[in-house]
């Protein structure tokens, strides 16, 4: 007993030595925070897709939303579609990088109302399959869709039962592969799993070592600077070939891609709304940023504000009306 | 039992062996029984190799699958407007959003309304936190949580880590509110118990992947989807415990009880439950860390906390960042682990040691989380004497003050809000694993696709040839036929219904690939298991410094195992089975070591007075008389490959788990998604019942 009586209060006064301590060391009063032109921002929910294309979207507009209009940014490590439901119950508020989704424009833009465009992002997406270059070098026809099967028993490996394997990204991705490998008889197997780091650690491997690999992949993309990847061309595009997603059988479309925000955010009147319809840039833009967090390392928010920082002028046409 | 005199029992004929063992018969024609059944499966699948493998293109759709689509459609139509799901579900679960969740997250952990930081800065959230383990649980917990918080912001995930604490603590809360009253209707009316039983069986052989696309069908992916899988997952060993705990208090104090005249209720107040205190705890304990590892997965769909840092790690093969942040998962498992514990071992000093809980009596029911990482929460030191109550309350009352002061401090300086860049170490750590493994990866890239190829080719496809391309209405029967020689009468009907369900939705390729990974990684598991298990059996000194490291690996969640073997062998169906393997082997090793040591000194003397080798020693008396232990530590190996073969949906393993995975990735897949859970389930309580049957039997 008496141990204890002479030990708790020496802890708390050490507990209370070192809260004033600090405090004491401890700068800066807390103030609240507003916007530049005097509107509060409150809470930026922004859904936050799995590849670095995305990433760059999100942080450059996250660190200005952060820093020039005061909110509370928040990124929802999200997949691309649940981001959509996600908009629909309010949990995110916008997506910075939509790759087409009709089903989704029409379930809950044209339907229900709660999903807003906030217009195009200025990126070109592209999405397709590639093959290293050394292969490209070796086989050249195999940029043909029509030769694909002649080579298909040497992209064989443990995963694909004797067929040709095709390597695709992150479940969540926005594929019509297995629709495509059926419908253009393909004798190859779709292998899915993984994510824009293992596609691109796959490409290294396969360049490095010469082995072969046909895999899912898409602009715009830093990695290209890197590996100049050989895209495969399948038939040709035509609108409305790739509406019924069981019996597609043509190549991916051209994407523009789009900014989305939900409803109820859009009529929020947070000044966040204006900065994400002004977003506009280009694959380059994008691709330096990506490059920044893929290859060098940098954490995302440093990242965008280096870029932030090369590019004053866009930005403030950006942050013009907030 | 039943299940022994239902097969067709041979004479028992003398047996010349020193302990006869009624089983040994048994085993040698269950082995002449699955001999026979192999040549014919073999026969077969020569003669009808490739014919009805039921085999169904991933973007086709059949009717069940459409039809769980229509209802999702309808109800997210419903969400709009309907007076059930826009009023009740809608409403709710935005209150317990933005106002439950919401509001506890902006006390504690993100900026809350036009601050940049929380109401509460890291200063004042340790000083909390502290102190409430203090006042539950003593002064070495309230150590160890003041070290654990501290590495929240040291390892640079602060706020995720808060996040995580919070949504962890809710499900608990939620989970006692429903749980016990639960448990004890279960304990005192045999008729719920009976209703109850099978539902919680379900509900702990279910991957947890199964039932996450329902539920953000229902509530949308966010916090309150969370809180509710979270809790759905937590339940089930807080009300068995709970169910187990009131039971097991002895007949006597009952009737003594009753004999002085107690009503029910009194009797359920005064008497049970404050005997059953101890291990309900130990059931809330064991809620806790169920919590825990669910809401790690819960970062899927939106859950706020660590499971979305390692999901991105995941996403970007960042092996540090998902180590850092596994660690961290394992930094509040055992601090709320040795919390809870040390709360339930001050209340009652004087009753016994809590072995019997979770011996296998409880063990066996199903999967229980035997998560506990126990060098963490053993207090090896003798009792001391306590404070009196008022004294304790003094001193409690006393010691809020500076945590009210750290709190104040906390709200007015942002520095000591916001943790200190400075001190955070996470960085650094996470960038030097990834140093690390990028030259691993880069120096044995071909070595791994030698392993992974050799595993693939020599056993992986072969057996996957055997059990998806042998046509559908042979590997059925062959299943049924093994259940029943395996196991009896019991699990034939069980898998007969199983396998009834598997077909009904249609996966029946896909459910048996998923199969031959689990088998495969099973296999793997034992041979880990019987080898470290018998080494760490036998040695105390190689248990000592092995089973830490056990335990810390059983600790850290599922997915954290995939980022590095992704990275080492690229997306498979072996990465699947390696990640699989690594996170069932602890348990697997526990059990088998764990079986070895409880053979007893006799035994052991009398075989060493024959002068018997070392080898002898193991195969003739240890392992045989470990027996039982040894088919539970299959059973439970079994149960943790399936949820992570599952899981491995997302790094190449196909089947199943990434048609549950793509679910809820893909819109037009839920319906695929959901039956693919349906199958999942299917698939475990299939293998769970038939395993634990075969593991009855080798205890007769």
């Amino acid at each position: 007993m008496a141990r204890r009586h002479l030990r708790l209060p020496g802890w708390i006064s050490f507990a209370a030595a070192c809260a004033l301590g600090l405090s004491a060391c401890g700068g800066g009063n807390i103030s609240k925070t507003t916007a530049g032109s005097g509107k509060t921002c409150g809470d930026l929910n922004i859904a936050m897709n799995a590849w670095t294309g995305y990433y760059a979207d999100a942080y450059v507009v996250g660190e200005l939303a952060k820093n020039k209009l005061g909110c509370n940014v928040k990124y929802v490590k999200l997949a691309e579609e649940p981001s959509w439901s996600a908009m629909a119950n309010g949990t995110v508020d916008t997506i910075l990088e939509n790759w087409g989704h009709d089903d989704l424009v029409k379930k809950y833009i044209t339907q229900q109302h709660v999903v807003e465009d906030a217009g195009m992002t200025g990126n070109q997406g592209i999405i397709g399959w590639y093959v290293p270059p050394w292969i490209a070098k070796a086989h050249p026809d195999i940029t043909d869709w029509k030769n694909l099967n002649k080579y298909a028993s040497d992209f064989k490996t443990s995963e694909s039962g004797g067929k040709g394997q095709l390597l695709d990204g992150d479940p969540s991705y926005v594929t019509n592969d297995q629709a495509l490998v059926t419908n253009l008889h393909l004798n190859y197997k779709v292998v899915v799993g993984g994510s824009e780091a293992a596609l691109i650690q796959s490409f290294r491997s396969a360049e490095k070592n010469h082995t072969w690999l046909l895999a899912y992949f898409y602009e715009p993309q830093w990695f290209f600077s890197e590996e100049k990847l050989v895209r495969v061309h399948l038939p040709k595009y035509t609108p409305g070939c790739d509406s019924n997603p069981a019996k597609v059988a043509c190549d991916y479309p051209p994407y523009h891609l789009n900014k989305l925000i939900s409803t109820k955010f859009a009529d929020s009147g947070s000044p966040a709304v204006t900065l994400i319809k002004n977003f506009h840039w280009t694959n380059d833009d994008q691709n330096q940023v990506a490059e920044y967090i893929a290859k060098d390392g940098m954490p995302g928010p440093a990242a965008a504000d280096k870029w932030i920082a090369a590019n004053q002028d866009l930005v403030n046409q950006w942050l013009q009306g907030t | 039992m039943t299940t022994l005199e239902a097969t067709p029992a041979p004479p028992a004929p003398t047996s010349k062996e020193e302990q006869p063992r009624v089983a040994e018969t048994g085993t040698r024609r269950t082995g002449l029984y699955l001999l026979a059944i192999a040549v014919v499966w073999g026969l077969g699948y020569f003669l009808f190799k490739n014919h009805d493998t039921l085999s169904r293109p991933f973007v086709q759709l059949n009717g069940l699958d459409k039809w769980f689509n229509h209802i999702r459609d309808n109800i997210q139509a419903a969400g709009l407007h309907n007076w059930f799901f826009h009023g009740v579900i809608g409403n709710g679960s935005t209150f317990v959003n933005d106002h439950v969740i919401g509001e506890l997250q902006g006390w504690l952990s993100t900026p809350s309304g036009g601050r940049p930081v929380p109401e509460v800065g890291w200063l004042g959230v340790v000083a909390i936190f502290t102190w409430i383990a203090y006042a539950v649980a003593g002064l070495r917990s309230a150590g160890l949580v003041l070290v654990g918080t501290l590495l929240f912001g040291v390892l640079g995930y602060w706020q995720d880590s808060v996040d995580t604490v919070i949504i962890t603590i809710l499900a608990v809360v939620v989970s006692i509110v429903i749980g016990i009253p639960v448990g004890i209707a279960m304990a005192r009316r045999p008729w719920v118990s009976a209703t109850l039983t099978p539902v919680l069986d379900v509900m702990q052989t279910m991957p947890s992947l199964a039932y996450i696309p329902i539920a953000v069908v229902i509530f949308g992916p966010g916090a309150t989807c969370a809180l509710v899988i979270t809790t759905i997952y937590a339940i089930p060993p807080l009300v068995r415990i709970t169910e187990h705990g009131l039971r097991s208090v002895s007949a006597t104090t009952i009737e003594a009880a009753g004999s002085m005249g107690v009503t029910r209720g009194q009797l359920l107040r005064k008497v049970q439950l404050p005997m059953a205190r101890r291990t309900i705890i130990v059931g809330v304990n064991q809620c806790t860390l169920a919590a825990l590892s669910m809401a790690v997965i819960a970062g899927l769909i939106n859950g706020p906390g660590l499971g979305q840092d390692v999901i991105y790690a995941l996403a970007n093969l960042n092996v540090g960042d998902g180590a850092v942040a596994g660690l961290l998962i394992v930094v509040i498992a055992i601090v709320l682990d040795r919390t809870t514990t040390a709360a339930s071992e001050r209340r009652e000093r004087t009753q016994g040691s809590l072995g019997a809980v979770s011996s296998p009596g409880v063990m066996l029911v199903s999967v229980v989380l035997e998560h506990l990482p126990r060098w963490a929460s053993q207090d090896t030191r003798a009792p001391r004497r306590r404070p009196s109550p008022l004294m304790r309350r003094i001193v409690l009352l006393v010691t809020l003050v500076p945590v009210l002061v750290c709190v104040y401090f906390s709200h007015s300086y942002l520095d000591l809000a916001q943790f200190p860049t400075a001190w955070n170490v996470g960085t650094h750590l996470s960038n030097g694993i990834n140093s690390v493994t990028d030259t691993v990866v880069n120096h044995v890239d071909t070595f791994t696709a030698w392993v992974k190829n050799a595993i693939s080719y020599g056993f992986l496809n072969p057996l996957q040839d055997l059990l998806a391309s042998t046509p559908w209405w042979l590997t059925a029967p062959v299943l049924l036929a093994i259940s029943w020689v395996v196991g009896g009468l019991k699990p034939f009907l069980t898998t007969l219904v199983c396998e009834g369900v598997i077909l009904g939705v249609g996966l029946w390729n896909d459910s048996m690939t998923t199969l031959t990974m689990t088998i495969v990684a099973t296999v793997l598991v034992m041979i880990i298991a019987l080898i470290v298990g018998v080494w760490i059996g036998r040695s105390r000194t190689a248990d000592r410094i092995i089973r830490p490291i056990l335990d810390a690996f059983q600790t850290f969640p599922s997915f954290v195992y995939l980022i590095p073997a992704l990275a080492l062998f690229s997306p498979s169906r072996f990465t699947a089975i390696v990640a699989a393997t690594l996170y069932a082997a602890p348990i697997a090793v526990k059990l088998v070591a764990d079986g070895i040591r409880g053979v007893s000194a006799t035994t052991i003397e009398a075989a060493r007075s024959q002068g018997i080798t070392t080898w002898q020693m193991i195969f003739k008396v240890q392992l045989p008389m470990a027996r039982s232990s040894i088919a539970l530590a299959a059973n439970q190996g079994l149960l943790y490959v399936l949820s992570m073969v599952v899981i491995g949906g997302m790094v190449g393993a196909g089947s199943l788990g990434y048609l549950a995975i793509s679910g809820f990735a893909q819109d037009n897949l839920l319906g695929k998604g959901i039956n693919a859970g349906i199958a999942v389930t299917a698939l475990g309580i299939l293998l769970d019942r038939t395993a634990r049957a075969a593991a009855n039997r080798g205890r007769t």
